[in-house]
């Protein structure tokens, strides 16, 4: 890439003024890399809140009986671990990356509204105070399932009221952090950088963004049905007024399904920018990449029903639904392909970044073959709400996008920092990950087989050793993360100077075109691209 | 080198662990369980095919990354080559993928629709999911007219950890649903109250029970037995207590049961006239009490609040007759409360409200009387 250096890039501060210092300092930030970094520490520590909840849940499933909490706290449990997991660590974590990375990637000197995403962020902990604070509501939070199924959620106290409100600030922080995003992309790109020529990170956001300015407020209109069936007398789920709570799920799964894409192609764009780096070779099939990505993302809303093959529907709706969603195999499987064949031949070498990179194509792929396995009408119906989901979607899109997450940190770390971290130590962190989630994950795919039902705070004896490996992994993978905690940290503080290139074979703007550590302000002139 | 010995240590680990895995798998229960329908062995041989294909893709598609990852690494000075594109490989892996989609459709489409045909069956049992139990009703066919609901057996002591667990922990009931072996069994599904889900894995049949709505499924057994299962779709606090025993017998046997059922349902049909003393209605009641109340309730009578409020030295449990009468008969909204008028008797409901306002420290010292009960139904 032939392109004009930019030696304005760390002319940097002093520009606006002084900022505020200390907390007003993030508080009031407007700096996309202030609120990258905002939004990575609140997913993170929002990741051991879940991951806390998590613990509980293995730890009363490691042996039959009722030992630790009593049944409604189980449940309270699953669910809020499920709406931290994804609405609070996972989502937020990938806008982090997008804030950081954007407008670095397509020489932008920010995001294009940067006061709404100042607001876009702030939103959330309000929204993860109102999921924690349902905890001390009497009643407790709602156990109902990270899906909130109605008319379970009628039966709830006034934690469940609160969860609506949480969901429905997330939902307005995502679709304000997607406009953000659209617009910074379409319309502040650097003069050369055409959309064919954008790193695939900032595809497969634009493409995401999109997906979550369509599904969020479907979301919202759901739960706003429930807040109303709950107060106002209203009967959209419930047979006795002419309702249906079958409806409910419908709805729910037209977000449901998009929001498995939100969560993973933000995923893949970070893996697309990670193995071609390490591989030191371009990333093979960019447009096709591009092309499949699309096709994931429109498939993505013509399948929702494949969540709901046991509510009885007609059998030409089975047929739909199972065709549809095993197309969604052939643009998965042309990524995986690409992502393979972008290493072959290439020059390997396995830092952290990259083995979390190819940890991240293990899980997904055997998460895709599950799903294969799952598409099937006739065997869902087997396998549907039994452990064997439980461990399908954890590889695909929990495990799989927290991997491509610990990539994401540990290759643009020294970049944002300008210090390295400790190699051995994310060695460590990496097989430590790897084997306990697999000892955590793997063996669930038999329980469920062979018949134990999720959501469960109790089981058959059958059940008893896979929930006793599968808990150990568990608590093993949760104390590997602490490293991940003590390795960033240490990083921060005392890490090693960066080399002004830390990785030889990164190729996008921020690596080309910008010092390291990059400036706070970052492209006051856009860089010239040939 | 610490970074060698962190990629030993992985290796080391992973090879023990593939070799625990390995025998563990034999021993335990790791796969479906054994088809007893032609729906479910369908299933398993679609289950098996599919894993033989995405096994073999598996291999393929890493056996490429792990030659790569062992051969063109930067240290052995493997120079990377620059290709990114090549149109022919591309489409030949978009288009032999959508080939094998079209082979698996095939046999899956056939099990979609013969899972979905519920035509013409033997015997038709309608089950009504209730937090937390099953209803059954036999509707159609030998057996229509009986009735009953069955409940988990597993005493809260082995739940608890106070007793040692027993063979059939949580998979047993009070009363199993029994059908006979070769015939077609239509089940009508539906709930009370939340959505739950029948399920027994030996029959490959799962339909969620749905509030208001009536779906179905079926299936035929092919062999004699016991078959045990779980509700799979999360209805509440109890959503793990509450199984579904199906006991498969010969035409004869079933025929047995038909009568005897008949029989014991006459003869346990309460006499209307019959007059109760205090005693034997508080120990009715608590019998009612321990299969439908226990679980929010307590058998402390002290609840779990604030979701299950305490009914020991509750001012509405001992107030005026009909305020508590209202309560059970009628549920309250938007709780777990049910309205048992539907599922219990009158003398069932006397029984009940007596009992729990004559024990713990509850003390009226009056009786609910089944014709009480029976006024307030209108």
């Amino acid at each position: 890439m032939s392109a004009v250096l930019d030696t304005h890039g760390h002319a940097g501060h002093g520009d606006h003024g002084h900022p505020p210092s200390g907390i007003m300092r993030w508080i009031t930030t407007t700096n996309h890399k202030d609120i990258g970094t905002l939004y990575l520490w609140f997913s993170f520590a929002m990741f051991l809140v879940g991951g806390a909840m998590a613990m509980v849940i293995r730890l009363e499933l490691f042996s039959p009986g009722l030992q630790w909490v009593n049944p409604d706290f189980f449940n309270q449990m699953t669910t809020m671990h499920g709406l931290i997991m994804v609405f609070g660590a996972i989502m937020p974590a990938f806008v982090g990356f997008a804030n950081w990375q954007i407008p670095m990637m397509i020489g932008a000197p920010d995001m294009a509204f940067a006061r709404m995403n100042n607001w876009s962020f702030w939103i959330l902990p309000f929204a993860a105070a109102l999921l924690v604070i349902s905890f001390f509501t009497p009643g407790g939070a709602p156990g109902v399932g990270w899906t909130l199924y109605a008319p379970l959620t009628v039966q709830m106290g006034i934690g469940m009221d609160l969860t609506i409100f949480a969901v429905h600030l997330l939902g307005m922080s995502s679709i304000m952090g997607s406009i953000n995003i659209i617009t910074t992309i379409l319309n502040l790109r650097a003069p050369g950088m055409t959309l064919m020529r954008m790193p695939l990170f900032c595809w497969t956001w634009l493409i995401t963004a999109y997906l979550l300015v369509a599904a969020m407020p479907v979301l919202a209109g759901a739960v706003t049905m429930t807040l109303t069936d709950r107060h106002f007398g209203t009967t959209f789920f419930n047979a006795a007024g002419g309702g249906d709570p079958v409806l409910y799920q419908h709805i729910f799964w037209f977000f449901g399904h998009p929001e498995v894409y939100i969560i993973a192609l933000p995923a893949f764009g970070v893996i697309s920018q990670v193995i071609p780096a390490f591989s030191r070779k371009p990333l093979f099939g960019y447009a096709s990449m591009v092309y499949a990505t699309s096709a994931i993302a429109i498939l993505s809303f013509i399948v929702w029903a494949h969540h709901m093959y046991t509510v009885g529907m007609p059998v030409q709706g089975q047929l739909f639904f199972m065709y549809a969603t095993t197309l969604i195999a052939v643009p998965t499987g042309v990524k995986v392909f690409n992502w393979v064949a972008t290493m072959w031949k290439g020059s390997l070498s396995f830092e952290t970044p990259m083995l979390f990179a190819v940890g991240f194509l293990f899980l997904f792929t055997l998460g895709g073959f599950t799903g294969l396995v799952l598409s099937l009408a006739a065997v869902d119906i087997q396998l549907h709400d039994t452990y064997y989901v439980v461990a399908h979607f954890h590889y695909v899109m929990a495990i799989g996008a927290v991997f491509a997450g610990y990539a994401g940190v540990y290759f643009w770390l020294p970049k944002w920092t300008g210090r390295m971290y400790n190699e051995t130590l994310g060695k460590w962190h990496f097989w430590l990950s790897a084997i306990f989630v697999n000892i955590t994950f793997f063996v669930q795919h038999f329980a469920g087989l062979a018949g134990m039902p999720r959501r469960i705070p109790d089981y058959p004896l059958m059940f008893e050793t896979w929930n006793k490996i599968s808990s150990l992994g568990a608590f093993g993978f949760g104390l590997a993360q602490l490293l991940f905690l003590y390795i960033i940290v240490s990083a921060i503080r005392s890490g090693e100077k960066a080399p002004e290139r830390p990785w030889e074979g990164a190729d996008s703007l921020e690596w080309t075109h910008l010092p390291t550590p990059v400036p706070h302000h970052s492209f006051h002139t856009p860089p010239v691209l040939k | 080198m610490a970074t060698g010995s962190a990629r030993r240590t992985a290796a080391w680990a992973l090879g023990v662990l593939g070799t625990a895995f390995s025998g563990l798998a034999l021993a335990l229960e790791w796969n479906l369980q054994p088809a007893v329908t032609r729906i479910a062995a369908d299933v398993h041989s679609l289950h098996e095919y599919v894993m033989l294909l995405v096994t073999v893709i598996f291999v393929g598609v890493f056996g490429f990354m792990f030659y790569s990852v062992f051969a063109h690494r930067k240290d052995k000075r493997h120079a990377a080559a620059q290709w990114h594109e090549n149109t022919t490989v591309e489409l030949l892996w978009t288009i032999i993928p959508l080939i094998i989609l079209v082979i698996i459709a095939w046999p899956a489409t056939k099990v979609v629709i013969a899972q979905k045909d519920a035509t013409h069956p033997d015997l038709t049992i309608k089950v009504t999911g209730y937090q937390w139990k099953w209803g059954y009703d036999y509707l159609r066919g030998e057996g229509e007219g009986i009735s009953f609901t069955s409940v988990l057996s597993t005493p809260r002591d082995q739940i608890e950890g106070r007793a040692p667990k027993g063979p059939n922990y949580l998979l047993e009931v009070d009363q199993e649903m029994v059908v006979p072996v070769g015939k077609k069994v239509r089940m009508l599904t539906t709930a009370a109250d939340v959505i739950h889900a029948w399920w027994i894995p030996a029959f490959g049949t799962k339909q969620d029970a749905i509030p208001g709505f009536i779906r179905d499924t079926h299936f035929r057994a092919e062999k004699t037995g016991v078959y045990r299962g779980q509700c799979t779709e999360l209805c509440g606090k109890e959503h793990g207590f509450m199984p579904i025993v199906v006991r498969v017998v010969t035409a004869d046997e079933y025929s047995k049961w038909v009568g005897e059922r008949k029989q014991a349902m006459a003869a346990a049909a309460d006499d209307p006239a019959k007059a109760w003393t205090l005693d034997e209605l508080k120990a009715r009641g608590e019998k009612v009490y321990a299969a439908n109340c226990v679980a929010c309730h307590q058998a402390s009578g002290k609840g779990t609040p604030p979701a299950f409020p305490p009914l020991d030295g509750s001012k509405l449990v001992t107030s005026a007759k009909s305020a508590p009468m209202d309560i059970v008969m009628n549920g309250k909204d938007k709780t777990a409360m049910a309205a048992f008028a539907k599922q219990l008797s009158d003398v069932e409901l006397a029984a009940v409200l007596t009992f729990t306002r004559n024990n713990w420290g509850n003390k009226t010292g009056d009786f609910v009387l089944p014709a009480e009960v029976k006024a307030a139904r209108k």
